[in-house]
């Protein structure tokens, strides 16, 4: 049984509808790359499944239970959590109590202050300083350890190189790999496919709204992964 | 000799100013919403402790023990159940709620207690005092309102800057939809805060019974310092609260001994010079803007 199944998963902001049906299932300890042009539906659909926009109670099946239509809150007392596109780091707390303030609702598991400093040694150098005071590429270690902090079944990150150094995305890549090896389950949307086809085992493509291609890196030619991003 | 019997007396009512400030601060700094009924539910304290001692006998200040917690509660539930339905639907509707309350409070106090003045008797400790020397003395139990605002204070300091539930107050201020992805039920947070205000607001009631008479109208006045003391502070931070009261305190001991009719007066004008001249309060923290 795979740890996330979506099914039909509408999604609207208003009026405005910005999912159309769309069906995945995640299986455990899987790394799955989003990839997609801008607007094509990538973030809203981490929102979605993480409990920012309201979806349908069928809509998102963990584990077996239906559990769409929850807020953020709850989600992550249930295992998913996300990392925000643009690190949202809280500016009135230091480093240390942003990775403390993430482990809230924290399951249990094997990630906690001690690990993440092992993770990412400059956060633990750094670890009094206001969160906001980090560089871009500290302040995304930063939000992927807060996220990790919450012993995560399934961790979501929203385009994770987005403003950083090329020298910066290959740290932080090489940081994710570790954390995938150790079986946390994520769903990594990223714009940058070269570096994201590198540590996932699977890619979906969307689309206006849509799924427009699903399969694993290692199958799917570049070609064929223009034409599901483009549309061309 | 005078002047500085006036300023220890000024200083030692900023001591009840801050009580009545701090749970207005609070509120403000977490949810950036505005209790205008804040002073009349000191004075609904002021008058449960009068029940109390009416139905048990209880020392007003022994009655804190059971009016801080009632207070407490309902707190949390005016919250839960009526500020946290006006979540996301602006500034106005929470101020014009409150307004209401406000109305609400006095006109049930009014019904129930009548318009007469009422005051708490502590006992012995009313009139109490602690010789300085040099012929200056100071009440018990001014003293008393000062070391627990003080002890409110560093309580609750301690509490937002070291515990999980400060932390998560902190990051529910800065950011809300964040904070829920942290895993934080802003509502519960929310209710939380309120149920603190409200605690604290009781004791700065019934300490304010013990100290003057009061009546079922007395909350907007009480209001009203407690902005002021807060804006003088600076809003949002807590020992400016402290500083603030203090300030006030002594801008109205200061124009009382100047002519009697003054006192109120030229706390006012000391606020209003302050708004004027540095709107952010006097010890406000500069506030991070949330890219």
């Amino acid at each position: 049984m795979s740890l996330l199944a979506v099914r039909g998963l509408d999604a609207f902001y208003g009026d405005f509808q910005a999912l159309f049906g769309i069906s995945l299932d995640i299986a455990a300890r899987e790394t799955v790359a989003v990839i997609g042009s801008n607007g094509s539906g990538k973030s809203t659909f981490l929102n979605a499944v993480a409990g920012v926009l309201p979806v349908t109670r069928s809509a998102i099946v963990l584990d077996g239970i239906a559990v769409g239509g929850q807020p953020a809150h709850e989600m992550v007392a249930r295992g998913i959590v996300l990392v925000p596109e643009g690190r949202r780091i809280f500016p009135s707390l230091t480093v240390e109590e942003n990775l403390l303030v993430g482990a809230y609702r924290a399951g249990s598991g094997r990630w906690n202050l001690g690990r993440v400093y092992e993770l990412f040694p400059r956060l633990a150098a750094r670890r009094r300083q206001p969160g906001v005071n980090l560089s871009g590429g500290e302040q995304q270690m930063l939000a992927i350890g807060r996220g990790l902090m919450a012993n995560p079944r399934l961790l979501l990150i929203d385009e994770i190189s987005l403003g950083l150094a090329p020298v910066v995305i290959k740290q932080l890549y090489e940081v994710l790999a570790t954390v995938t090896a150790e079986g946390v389950t994520t769903i990594v949307v990223e714009q940058d496919v070269s570096q994201v086809l590198r540590i996932a085992h699977r890619v979906v493509c969307f689309r206006h709204g849509r799924l427009s291609l699903a399969g694993r890196p290692d199958e799917l030619s570049r070609a064929r992964i223009a034409a599901a991003y483009f549309g061309v | 000799m005078g002047w500085i019997d006036t300023v220890v007396q000024g200083v030692l009512l900023g001591g009840l100013y801050a009580l009545f400030a701090t749970g207005l601060s609070l509120i403000f700094g977490v949810m950036r919403i505005v209790n205008l009924a804040h002073g009349d539910f000191s004075i609904l304290a002021a008058f449960l402790a009068i029940l109390l001692m009416d139905a048990l006998a209880l020392n007003p200040l022994l009655s804190l023990v059971l009016v801080v917690p009632v207070m407490a509660l309902l707190g949390y539930g005016l919250q839960w159940h009526v500020l946290n339905q006006l979540l996301g639907r602006g500034l106005l509707p929470p101020v014009l709620v409150t307004f209401g309350l406000s109305i609400i409070i006095q006109n049930v106090l009014l019904e129930t207690f009548s318009a007469d003045s009422r005051r708490l008797n502590p006992g012995a400790i009313d009139t109490a005092s602690l010789a300085l020397g040099r012929g200056l003395a100071v009440g018990w139990f001014s003293l008393i309102t000062l070391g627990v605002a003080v002890l409110v204070l560093v309580g609750l300091q301690l509490y937002i800057s070291r515990t999980r539930g400060g932390r998560a107050f902190r990051a529910i201020a800065d950011d809300r939809t964040t904070a829920a992805l942290m895993g934080i039920d802003h509502r519960r947070l929310y209710a939380t805060a309120m149920a603190l205000s409200l605690g604290i607001v009781a004791i700065a009631g019934v300490f304010l019974g013990v100290r003057t008479t009061f009546t079922f109208s007395s909350g907007p006045d009480r209001l009203l310092f407690a902005f002021e003391a807060v804006i003088i502070g600076g809003l949002g931070s807590l020992w400016g609260t402290l500083l603030g009261g203090a300030i006030l305190g002594v801008a109205q001991t200061v124009g009382a001994k100047l002519s009697p009719g003054w006192g109120v007066l030229t706390g006012h004008l000391v606020f209003l010079a302050v708004l004027l001249m540095r709107p952010q309060g006097l010890f406000a923290q500069p506030r991070r803007v949330d890219s």
